[in-house]
């Protein structure tokens, strides 16, 4: 998928939503992290939505440095490694306790399975899966609506 | 399953049809036709919903997506067809430019003309097939760290053999020649067309010289109206012969063997991908067979380096060539280019092909080692210009030269033309009739004028629509229409465009993924 701006967050929001959502629900159970499993979820849903929110001002970003290629795409590699600075972001935001919704620290690795687990499902699923449920999505830049 | 015949027909050849008996005065000059007339000049009708002309990967891709996405039966739709299977023409053309079934074509590996969703890409299974993960690893390095993958063409006609078998092709298959197509009084349109010989419409008990189909919708795409020939070669064939001037869409393997024979220039002018298949060819058989062929290319524009009005809009290009990694920038199939040339019109949008246009070629490295290798020996050498006169001379071609510098006459024992496939779409018989009778008119570029649903404007009889899709539509909303990826979006338009007039089903999320599991399992539909 070559990417609009529009389609680009609807893209990030829907699949974050969906398969963020679903990869969540079902690895927060098995991280290692301590406290009721309630408040767990807590966390792990703030930093999801974090990931959407925040991602949005990233995808500006993104949409501003794919100006200077002339194929005004975004190659797969980039949608995998810009996973780093985003959860650099993510972190540093989370451990200063300034994300909505978190109530307790975070502790690294948790955050880290939790984050690259979602990061790596939703990115394979753009790289493919989600066609085909969606025929017309590659088509229109990425819009789901 | 249905099996595709006659797959073994040479690839390219058209079989050969009686002479078109005349017209009554009546049909040829009327814009529009009454069945009675129709009925009154002899001639057999058969009826179909959807008729599609042309046969070639624009029929079809839009007959594939019909019928997976549409849900039409093989019953209701007919393909027009002077050739034995769909990418006849195609293997053809990429045969005689230099690409074997183990070569790989200039096209992305989600671009699959034989599965609707581009899921699994040919790089995935490429993988499976052959139990490596190279492929993959090269679609997640490119084309930053990697050379883009591009799919073996041997891979993409097996896979669109099996599809054709999947959605029953050979069934919708007519051969023949079409003459014309016509509005119909009342609505729909007829096509006319003159039987292949020995195969009878519907099983139509006496053979009939002409017969017409009647239809509701036509999609018309009969691919490039023809090569292009520029001046100077039709006036050398004129002149001497058709032997030591070719061109590269043309079969040309006289020059190879000959240049294994004995050693010899050739001169290759342009600088698309042709050119650099072609050079790769000449290159392999100095390398691999030892023949010493000089090479001099010659490069109208020559391009020295990225190239473009500003920061955001430039192109890579060196040693003459423009360089992109396919037919057209990667936003023209799905991103930004394709949203906004879909918002222009007229001299606007004639613009936006401006920019975007130019020969270009991809930058792979085997080709850039290869010429280096050349440029280093001195085997190959480029120059800038263009031909002024092509003669013979003591069995060499002569090519004088119009250079930056002045004159320049280069000897060459042949030369290879590489300068593509255009011609005007009045040269096509179906499309000139359209023009003069059918009520469509040209776009901003010279080509079929169509809409954002690729319906041929002022084309409309009725409820019936006329749809062209392919290279005919060059110019419109869309920029990539004559790329495999192109003509699935045309499908998709056209047959969305379908849906909304109540003529198919509409593709929803829950059907798609039965429809795409249906492929997995190659389920005939």
């Amino acid at each position: 998928m070559v990417p609009t701006l529009l389609g680009r967050v609807q893209t990030r929001l829907f699949l974050l939503l969906v398969v963020g959502g679903a990869v969540t629900a079902a690895v927060t159970p098995l991280l290692p992290a301590a406290g009721p499993l309630g408040a767990r979820y807590q966390a792990t849903y703030a930093v999801l939505v974090s990931v959407a929110v925040l991602g949005v001002g990233w995808e500006l970003l993104y949409q501003l440095l794919m100006q200077w290629r002339w194929e005004k795409d975004w190659p797969t590699l980039f949608g995998l490694l810009t996973l780093v600075p985003e959860g650099l972001l993510v972190w540093a935001v989370a451990v200063r306790r300034v994300l909505p919704g978190l109530v307790g620290p975070v502790p690294t690795a948790a955050f880290a399975v939790h984050f690259v687990s979602v990061w790596l499902v939703v990115w394979l699923a753009a790289n493919g899966p989600m066609r085909v449920p969606f025929v017309r999505w590659r088509f229109r830049g990425g819009r789901v609506l | 399953m249905t099996i595709v015949s006659d797959r073994s027909a040479p690839a390219g050849q058209a079989p050969a049809y009686r002479d078109t008996p005349a017209l009554p005065a009546a049909l040829e000059q009327a814009d529009l036709w009454a069945d009675a007339v129709v009925a009154g000049a002899g001639i057999p009708v058969h009826d179909a919903a959807f008729v599609s002309v042309g046969g070639g990967m624009g029929s079809f891709i839009t007959v594939d997506y019909l019928r997976v996405a549409g849900g039409v039966p093989t019953s209701e739709i007919r393909v027009l067809s002077n050739i034995t299977y769909p990418w006849q023409t195609y293997q053809y053309l990429a045969g005689v430019s230099q690409i074997p079934r183990t070569g790989r074509i200039r096209s992305d590996s989600s671009s699959r003309p034989d599965n609707l969703w581009g899921f699994p890409s040919y790089a995935l299974q490429e993988a499976v097939r052959d139990a490596t993960l190279k492929p993959l690893l090269q679609v997640f390095l490119e084309p930053v760290f990697a050379d883009y993958y591009t799919p073996r063409l041997g891979m993409v006609l097996d896979s669109m053999a099996r599809e054709a078998n999947r959605i029953r092709y050979d069934d919708m298959l007519v051969r023949c020649e079409v003459l014309l197509t016509r509005r119909r009084v009342g609505g729909g349109y007829y096509a006319l067309l003159a039987p292949a010989p020995g195969v009878p419409v519907n099983s139509d008990a006496v053979p009939a010289p002409l017969v017409a189909f009647r239809c509701r919708d036509i999609h018309i795409a009969p691919g490039y109206a023809g090569l292009k020939f520029l001046p100077d070669l039709q006036d050398f064939r004129q002149r001497y012969n058709f032997h030591h001037v070719v061109n590269a869409y043309e079969d040309h393997e006289h020059v190879y063997e000959a240049l294994r024979l004995r050693p010899g220039t050739v001169l290759v002018r342009g600088a698309g991908v042709v050119a650099s298949q072609v050079l790769e060819r000449l290159i392999r058989d100095r390398l691999d067979g030892g023949s010493p062929t000089r090479i001099v290319h010659l490069f109208r524009t020559f391009v020295d380096g990225s190239h473009g009005p500003h920061a955001w809009s430039r192109r890579r290009g060196r040693h003459g060539f423009a360089y992109q990694g396919f037919n057209y920038p990667k936003s023209v199939w799905g991103g930004q280019l394709k949203s906004r040339v879909r918002r222009l019109e007229n001299a606007d949008r004639a613009r936006a092909y401006e920019e975007i246009g130019g020969t270009t070629t991809p930058w792979r490295r085997g080709w850039q080692s290869h010429l280096a290798q050349g440029r280093e020996a001195g085997w190959y050498r480029t120059q800038s210009g263009t031909i002024e006169e092509l003669r013979m001379e003591d069995s060499a071609v002569v090519a004088r030269l119009q250079v930056p510098e002045g004159e320049l006459e280069v000897r060459a024992d042949y030369m290879i033309d590489c300068t593509g496939l255009e011609g005007d779409v009045a040269e096509h018989r179906v499309l000139r009739d359209l023009l003069e009778h059918g009520g469509a008119r040209r776009n901003p570029l010279g080509r079929m004028d169509v809409d954002r649903s690729f319906q041929l404007r002022g084309a409309a009889s009725g409820d019936g629509r006329a749809y062209v899709t392919g290279a005919a539509s060059y110019g419109g909303y869309f920029p990539g229409v004559d790329t495999f990826l192109g003509l699935q979006i045309s499908a998709q338009e056209v047959v969305d465009d379908m849906a909304r007039r109540g003529r198919c089903r509409h593709l929803g999320p829950l059907r798609s993924t039965a429809e795409w599991l249906k492929w997995v399992s190659g389920r005939t539909i």
